[in-house]
């Protein structure tokens, strides 16, 4: 059984197809791009996959489960994780708690604990506590525990929301254009956290990204999209060298 | 982090509960006449009020205009039920239980009052699964209209002229022992509240609270239940506000509808402000303040009314995040962390 | 059928009446994505203003009740206008330009709504002004059915104002300007209008016609309370924004809406249910459609 299986998918936004008959299937455990130009429907693929929006027609299953008809937090509890092209972090809330209320798809307790504060409740806030500060510690992140994100400097946020993200413990991570805006220093800091996220949890990570260097020295298959449609998909080298899409990027040179 | 004794970290708990004991005490023995009295309960009740509209306009970041809604629930639901069971009156006649038992019923039915008011939540929590903001205060500016338009037409309890008898029922407590158990019940009322509240958002349950206010999609998709949480968030404070309208139709005797209309939600806004958005001890603070601030303007009637939206007015002028912000006294003071339980 | 068409009208009449002041509410939600909640007490003041004129007219300088109607239609306009100009500039204005939270300005509106309904109170007492006649009641018979002049005045002007406004927002620089300043602030200067300058144009539409709303009003209700603001004008602001606020035709059908619906429970059931249901009908409305029914749901980037 496959860890996400998506047959042709299909999203329509009034009269605009956003994404038309997407397919991919990941196994687990690998890296993959998606590129293309700007509005080619990146992000609405994730949003599809993440359950935000339910595809016009296709289905997408998650280890065997079609997700149709569940909210993004059910697909979340499934094991898919994502960052946001923007990033979407908590602004008031503290790095620690950032990451603490990600774990609410496993609370293991009900409010009738929290307001009296059962030894239950008591456990797994703990519990809760520990697993997010060995996170922190993992991602390098202990020392700005109790910074908000706004004080942050970019790169830094980019990484609290992969740690956010990672503390759902995924089986497969989406990261959307995760090099947006960042230096070089920290795009080759990116490089490396990502590469050490998939050496050491083995999940999936699937990326948005339109900085070639990062594609190319990170992922073995890369999918092509444009207005939608599949235009290539193949190996770093076939799609550098592919007609159509180098035509489909014809006057951008980031390719 | 542990950091001081058992005792220490318990000091800030013990000193609200030895504070509420000294005023009742000082109640029973009559240094403090009535009027004070019932000054420091509507300070209790106004304390239920802003940090139950607290959580939902505060931590959650909706926009609730009709708060008072949900109190006047409580008020006739607790009201009903206290006179149907513990005084005469002309819908069941005479009392079901002796009048010694009242003390017992009476806390009941403020709970009760509390359940229905949480149920009447529903109405507001509903709706706000598919929209937010304006649309949302839309709808509960209009709940609270229906819920006095219902009443008023209720002939059964009264309708425009109001519902009374709760003076009785707190007469036949007196009679079982004089001390001044409404005190007790209003302070057992506040810290109930409080606490509840202060448990709540500090879970990590909670927190989901303020994630959804922060961003709701990165709630959603970082696994918050946000229909959930925004369910129970709505109907834990219109709970609360419930068992505060309880507690109130008692302390005054008596409820019309009218007393329960936008102006009082408007009340209701103003500590919520005045505290600080999100910050429950800002909205303690701010609710003790304008109980004071109310009585103190008194003499000047209908000029208080004209006095008080100015001098908020001004004072969003130089303070436009109200009393605390959205920090805690402990942010503002860490010392005091050290007494007050955290974890 | 002579009682529905009578119905009819009177619900046309009281639909007007709303229809001027949500007018108001969704001009400026759609500028600046307020509440004005002190909107309802702009139409009592303008009644108020719309009364001493009158008064000052008709008494102290002796005109002709027609001459006196003429002028106070512009006059209350323009000092109306006034008053929801001052509160733009004293209270709102230094509080967006601090960027403040946005319930931190529509507490502010709440209050001033209280100030001016409670300065009234204080400064005039609590006796009701009877409004003098200014319009020598003509009754049109069709039939059983009769219509006043009045009625007919209070329509039209409604009407008028529906299409002025069209136009303005429509065809006009300033007009397109005010659409397009809640979708991006930055834009609006590079059209040649300061943003400032939009604002005070949209208060100044909103409170005139408020104050138009509280002649009229004034004319066929001729007695003054300083509350007499308050219930209409929350109900006018929830007909904004069942019609869609930040849109003028919502504002007029949600108007309308509510006049049709209010006359329509009493004509079937005891007036006392009037609120009631007129609330329950709005509130399943907004629940089967959200952003109303003019409204259009912004979609929201991820
Ligand atoms: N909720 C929506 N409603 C209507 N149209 C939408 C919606 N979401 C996306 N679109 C449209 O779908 C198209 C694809 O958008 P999408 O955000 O997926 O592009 P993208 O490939 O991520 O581009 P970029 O590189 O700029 O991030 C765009 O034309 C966009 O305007
Ligand atoms: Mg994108």
């Amino acid at each position: 059984m496959s860890l996400l299986k998506v047959e042709h998918m299909t999203q329509n936004f009034g009269g605009l197809q956003a994404v038309s008959d997407f397919n991919i299937e990941l196994q687990g455990g690998e890296l993959v791009a998606l590129i293309g130009p700007n509005g080619a429907g990146k992000t609405t693929i994730f949003n599809l996959v993440s359950g935000f929006y339910t595809p016009t027609e296709g289905s997408i299953r998650v280890n065997g489960k079609d997700t149709r008809g569940m909210r993004p937090h059910q697909v979340t509890a499934l094991g898919v994780s994502r960052t946001f092209q923007n990033i979407r972090l908590w602004k008031d809330m503290h790095v620690l708690d950032n990451i603490r209320v990600a774990q609410h798809y496993r609370m293991g307790y009900s409010i009738w604990d929290a307001f009296a504060r059962t030894r239950n409740y008591m456990g797994r806030e703990k519990e809760i506590d520990r697993i997010s500060w060995k996170l922190l510690e993992a991602m390098n992140l202990k020392e700005y525990a109790y910074e908000v994100p706004p004080n942050l400097p970019y790169g830094l946020q980019r990484r609290v929301e992969i740690a956010r993200a990672m503390s759902i413990q995924p089986q497969l991570l989406l990261l959307d254009e995760p090099a947006a805006g960042l230096n070089s220093r920290d795009v080759e800091e990116l490089i490396e956290l990502v590469r050490w996220i998939h050496d050491t949890f083995h999940i999936s990570i699937w990326m948005i990204e339109h900085q070639m260097k990062v594609v190319m020295s990170l992922c073995s298959w890369i999918k092509v999209i444009d207005f939608g449609q599949t235009i290539a998909e193949g190996t770093p080298e076939e799609i550098q060298n592919h007609p159509q899409v180098i035509k489909a990027y014809l006057g951008d040179d980031t390719i | 982090m542990e950091t001081g004794n058992k005792l220490q970290r318990n000091a800030f708990a013990l000193a609200v509960i030895s504070g509420c004991v000294l005023i009742i005490l000082l109640a029973q023995f009559k240094v403090i006449n009535l009027y004070i009295q019932s000054v420091i309960m509507f300070m209790g009740i106004n304390i239920m009020i802003s940090t139950s509209l607290n959580l939902v306009n505060g931590n959650m970041g909706e926009f609730s205009c009709g708060h008072a809604a949900f109190l006047c629930v409580g008020a006739y639901v607790s009201s009903i039920t206290s006179v149907l069971i513990m005084a005469p009156n002309d819908i069941t006649g005479a009392p079901f239980l002796p009048p010694e038992l009242a003390v017992l019923v009476f806390p009941i039915s403020v709970f009760v009052g509390g359940v229905v008011a949480a149920l009447a939540g529903i109405l507001v929590a509903l709706p706000s699964f598919k929209t937010r903001g304006d649309y949302l205060a839309i709808i509960t500016i209009a709940v609270n209209y229906m819920v006095i338009s219902g009443i008023e037409n209720l002939s059964v309890v009264g309708g425009p002229r109001g519902f009374m008898g709760m003076k009785k029922v707190v007469k036949s407590m007196y009679e079982l022992a004089d001390i001044p158990w409404m005190m007790i019940f209003v302070a057992l009322g506040t810290i109930f509240c409080v606490l509840i509240i202060r448990r709540y958002v500090s879970s990590t349950y909670g927190k989901g609270v303020n994630a959804i206010c922060q961003d709701e999609i990165a709630a959603e998709i970082m696994s918050v239940n946000t229909n959930k949480v925004k369910l129970v968030t709505f109907m834990l404070s219109s709970g609360l506000c419930g068992m505060a309208g309880g507690l109130f139709a008692h302390v005054v005797g008596y409820v019309n509808p009218q007393s329960f209309n936008i102006l009082k939600s408007t009340e209701a806004m103003v500590m919520v402000y005045l505290g600080g958005m999100g910050s429950l001890s800002g909205a303690v603070i701010s609710a003790v303040f304008f109980t004071f601030l109310l009585e103190l303007l008194r003499p000047l009637q209908i000029l208080k009314w004209v006095i008080i939206p100015f001098t908020l007015v001004l004072l969003m002028q130089f303070r436009p995040e109200g009393i605390m912000g959205n920090k805690e006294l402990t942010d503002v003071f860490p010392k005091l962390r050290k007494y007050c339980r955290f974890k | 059928m002579e009682v529905l068409i009578q119905n009819i009208i009177n619900a046309l009449q009281w639909g007007s009446f709303y229809a001027l002041i949500a007018l108001g509410y969704t001009l400026v939600y759609g500028v600046l994505l307020l509440i004005n909640f002190a909107h309802g007490d702009i139409f009592m003041v303008g009644a108020y203003i719309a009364f001493f004129l009158v008064i000052f007219m008709l008494g102290n300088i002796g005109l002709d009740p027609g001459i006196t109607l003429a002028l106070a239609v512009p006059l209350t306009m323009i000092l109306t206008s006034g008053v929801g100009v001052t509160l733009e500039r004293i209270a709102y204005r230094p509080l967006r330009r601090k960027g403040a939270h946005r319930l931190y300005v529509v507490i502010t509106a709440l209050m001033c709504g209280l100030i001016l309904e409670n300065g009234n109170l204080a400064l005039l007492g609590a006796s009701r002004k009877r409004f003098p006649e200014l319009l020598e009641t003509t009754v049109y018979r069709f039939g059983d059915v009769s219509v006043t002049n009045l009625k007919i005045i209070v329509i039209l002007a409604a009407i008028l104002v529906f299409f002025f406004l069209q136009f303005v927002v429509t065809r006009t620089k300033i007009g397109m300007a005010m659409r397009g300043i809640s979708y991006d602030k930055f834009a609006i200067p590079l059209m040649g209008i300061p943003v400032d300058t939009v604002i005070v144009f949209t208060f100044i539409l909103g409170s005139g016609f408020a104050g138009l709303a509280g002649l009229l009003f004034a004319m066929s209700y001729p007695v003054l309370e300083p509350y007499m603001g308050a219930l209409i004008g929350w109900k006018a602001f929830i007909a904004a924004v069942v019609g869609g606020i930040g849109d003028i035709r919502g504002a007029f059908v949600g108007g309308f809406l509510l006049g049709f619906i209010e006359i329509g429970v009493v004509a079937i059931f005891p007036s006392t249910m009037r609120d009631l249901f007129a609330f329950s009908i709005l509130l399943l409305i907004l629940w089967a459609k959200p952003t109303g029914l003019f409204g259009l749901a912004r979609h929201q980037k991820i």
